[in-house]
């Protein structure tokens, strides 16, 4: 690849990141362009371990929380004494204390893969989670510890009150540890970490320690996920117990494989998409945690590889130009997905109505804007038909992908190399 | 304190094989799929929820049969559908089906039962009072939970050790390829232990229920205890599933009957040297001891307890 064909990701990526807020102007996208930005460290963070080194953590959040609130301390600790140190300093801070804890918690955790890791970092997660409930000194009970970010010393006469002005802090973070965390994936360690995920036996045999590799992929983990805290710190200006606990946990968990854990950009997918919708979708409908959770099994069922993997899995076909022949597949399969979509959402909007809501608010309802009545049996049996209609018809337009893949790769394959 | 000691062992034996009741079917599953299910607690609230519905309408002695079946149903028929398909992609996809399952069922059960906890109370038949020691008494559904436990712990052991079913399950618990190579349907056996293992959670849920408390969070209070339970034990190990669960039942139910604190033993100043930690009562920090215990067995001998098998 060209030398230009390497940097142009990035220089993309920037732009993307610098010109997002002047689009999307009002307050409230401003604040989850924010939070996105800061999503993504964590995803790709976790995605070190997930992805590049085969180790499923249901613990991640600690280390994110732990460097949380220890940034945010060290915000309060620098207006009280006054200290010369600038807001943009302080997610090193949480990066410091979330490699510390990566260090200590690794070393105990990391000795085994597979299950046993799993369910260490479940124990730890559950440890620190119910811990941080007893010491309210330090993590401020429910209430939280709050700081006030506009009181540390102007850093070149910005005080980051605005949103703005934290989003393009955020933004800068966000850029150097998507370039330091990929710049790790090309070094030899890097390697090592893929090499263990794939067979710890041959990697010690070639000469690594595949414990000490997973300890420094896990530590290094630890610091990146820490930084997303720092930042997290400094953007809501309140840490509380829930950032430790098992809920962030698993929703980084979920941006980082719906995203994609094999592709390197995989999580930053997840976790923009995630972002969105936890932030969006909460207002729309009262069952939003259940779409979540269907999501991810619906994405564990039939699309391992997350959005990104299953997009990685078209770039053969695009690089050889044979892409076209799937569209006409895909578009003719996507009427019946869409049906069988939204006679799902319909569906379960309409339990959520009769079950949770119809109490208290009354049968009238609308999904999609359309008003109907959740007492009537129109709007259900429509529902009914709509999904089962959709899933039957998706079942026959299958075989017309399957068919447009066998193609395409022949073509593929008859092309010279 | 001869009081406290009594009845603590009594709650803490009783709490220590209702974890079992779970344990045991995880460590089943576990054993024979590689999968270890995080939706399991999960069954155990749905056999809750299921046991107040249908003592409500019914009674609670119908309930009693009649939920733990629905609940291995629903447990078969998730690995027939979920389970089996995913198992294609490896062990990790099966662990985070079954975690994003244990999500939904939490979901679906706040949707339909709301979030409060319902109302599930002991059935008139057995709310009475069972003996009385030192002026505390002790109610008899309680005896009858721990008679419940012990029953199926027996038929447990039984089936295992003495039936054909059983040998075909031990035997698959550790040479899978050659129980299918002598001819059993193993995918089929798959989804029976899966859905036995099921059915008892939910056996636990319906009897469980009434005493503690049913609410959506029930199953997310338990799951990582149960994790510790058959770690600490040794995955896989039936023995030590059992062991771990009455040590942990025990040890979480004394710390809770243990109001003194650092501040108690060395003075009042001991809250200026430890902070936080010098006021705390040892019942306040029950919750994280499973953790601890965890943690410390893991660093101590990796294999759990009565472990064998690393991973």
């Amino acid at each position: 690849m060209s030398a230009l064909g390497k940097i142009a990701p990035w220089i993309i990526l920037a732009i993307l990141l610098a010109v997002a807020p002047l689009v999307f102007t009002s307050g409230t996208s401003r604040t989850m362009l924010s939070i996105m930005a800061l999503s993504i460290i964590f995803a790709l963070s976790y995605n070190m371990l997930l992805g590049q080194t085969g180790l499923l953590s249901f613990g991640h959040a600690v280390y994110y929380g732990l460097g949380g609130f220890v940034a945010i301390h060290a915000m309060n600790t620098v207006i009280r004494n006054k200290y010369a140190i600038p807001l943009p300093v302080i997610p090193l801070i949480g990066g410091a204390a979330g490699l510390f804890f990566g260090i200590v918690f690794g070393s105990v955790s990391t000795r085994r893969a597979g299950t046993v890791f799993s369910m260490i970092s479940l124990g730890l997660g559950e440890l620190v989670a119910s811990s941080a409930l007893i010491l309210r000194t330090f993590f401020g009970g429910e209430e939280g510890i709050t700081t006030n970010r506009s009181r540390l010393a102007p850093f070149f006469g910005y005080k980051f009150g605005p949103q703005i002005e934290v989003y393009y802090l955020i933004a800068c973070w966000c850029f150097v540890c998507i370039l330091l965390m990929y710049a790790i994936t090309r070094t030899p360690f890097g390697r090592m970490c893929n090499a263990v995920r794939e067979n710890p036996e041959r990697a010690e045999f070639v000469g690594y320690s595949a414990r000490m590799v997973r300890f420094i992929a896990f530590s290094l983990a630890g610091l990146f996920a820490g930084i997303a805290g720092g930042l997290a710190a400094l953007n809501f200006e309140i840490m509380n117990t829930q950032s430790i606990g098992a809920v962030q946990s698993g929703l980084v968990l979920l941006m980082t494989f719906v995203g994609g854990a094999g592709v390197f950009f995989g999580p930053i997918i997840g976790a923009v998409l995630i972002t969105f919708l936890q932030i969006t979708l909460s207002d729309v409908t009262g069952a939003w945690q259940l779409y979540f959770g269907l999501m991810f099994i619906l994405v564990v069922m039939y699309s391992p590889g997350g959005i990104a993997g299953w997009l990685a899995l078209h770039e053969p076909l695009y690089r050889g130009r044979q892409l076209g022949r799937l569209i006409p597949a895909y578009l003719i399969n996507a009427v019946p997905l869409v049906v069988m979509i939204v006679g799902g959402i319909l569906l379960i909007e309409l339990a959520d109505w009769i079950l949770v809501k119809a109490e208290t608010e009354g049968p009238g309802m609308s999904v999609f804007g359309i008003v109907m009545n959740s007492n009537s049996i129109v709007p259900w049996i429509i529902a009914i038909i709509l999904f089962f209609g959709g899933a039957f018809a998706l079942r026959a337009t299958w075989p017309r992908v399957q068919d447009a893949w066998g193609v395409a790769l022949a073509r593929l394959r008859e092309q010279p190399a | 304190m001869l009081e406290i000691i009594t009845f603590s062992t009594l709650n803490g034996v009783l709490y220590g094989m209702v974890l079992f009741m779970l344990a045991s079917g995880l460590t089943l599953i576990f054993s024979m799929m590689g999968v270890l299910n995080f939706a399991h607690a999960s069954f155990y609230m749905l056999g809750a929820y299921f046991g107040f519905e249908i003592s409500r309408r019914i009674g609670f002695w119908p309930a009693l049969i009649v939920a733990p079946i629905l609940v291995g149903i629903v447990g078969a028929l998730v690995e027939r559908f979920g389970l089996r398909r995913v198992h294609k992609f490896g062990h990790v996809p099966e662990l985070l089906f079954t975690f994003g399952l244990a999500f939904v069922i939490e979901e679906v059960v706040q949707m339909i039962w709301g979030k409060l906890p319902v109302d599930y109370r002991v059935p008139p038949s057995l709310d009475f009072t069972a003996f009385r020691l030192f002026d505390t008494t002790y109610p008899a559904y309680k005896m009858f939970m721990l008679a419940i436990a012990i029953g199926m712990f027996v038929a447990l052991l039984v089936v295992l050790n003495k039936t054909r079913v059983g040998l075909i399950i031990q035997a698959s618990l550790t040479h899978p390829n050659t129980v299918a190579m002598l001819g059993h349907d193993v995918p089929t056996i798959f989804m029976a232990v899966f859905g036995a293992g099921s059915a008892l959670a939910g056996l636990a849920g319906v009897i469980a229920g009434p005493a503690f408390v049913t609410q959506p969070a029930m199953a997310a209070l338990l799951g990582p205890i149960l994790f510790v339970v058959i770690v600490v034990g040794g995955l896989g190990s039936l023995g030590g599933a059992f062991a771990a669960s009455l040590l942990i039942g025990l040890v979480q139910t004394f710390a809770v009957a243990i109001n003194g604190s650092l501040a108690d033993i060395f003075g009042a100043s001991a809250a200026d040297w430890f902070g936080d930690l010098g006021t705390v009562t040892v019942a306040q920090i029950a919750p994280i001891i499973p953790y601890f215990l965890l943690v410390l067995v893991l660093i101590i001998k990796p294999t759990g307890l009565f472990g064998t098998r690393e991973t």
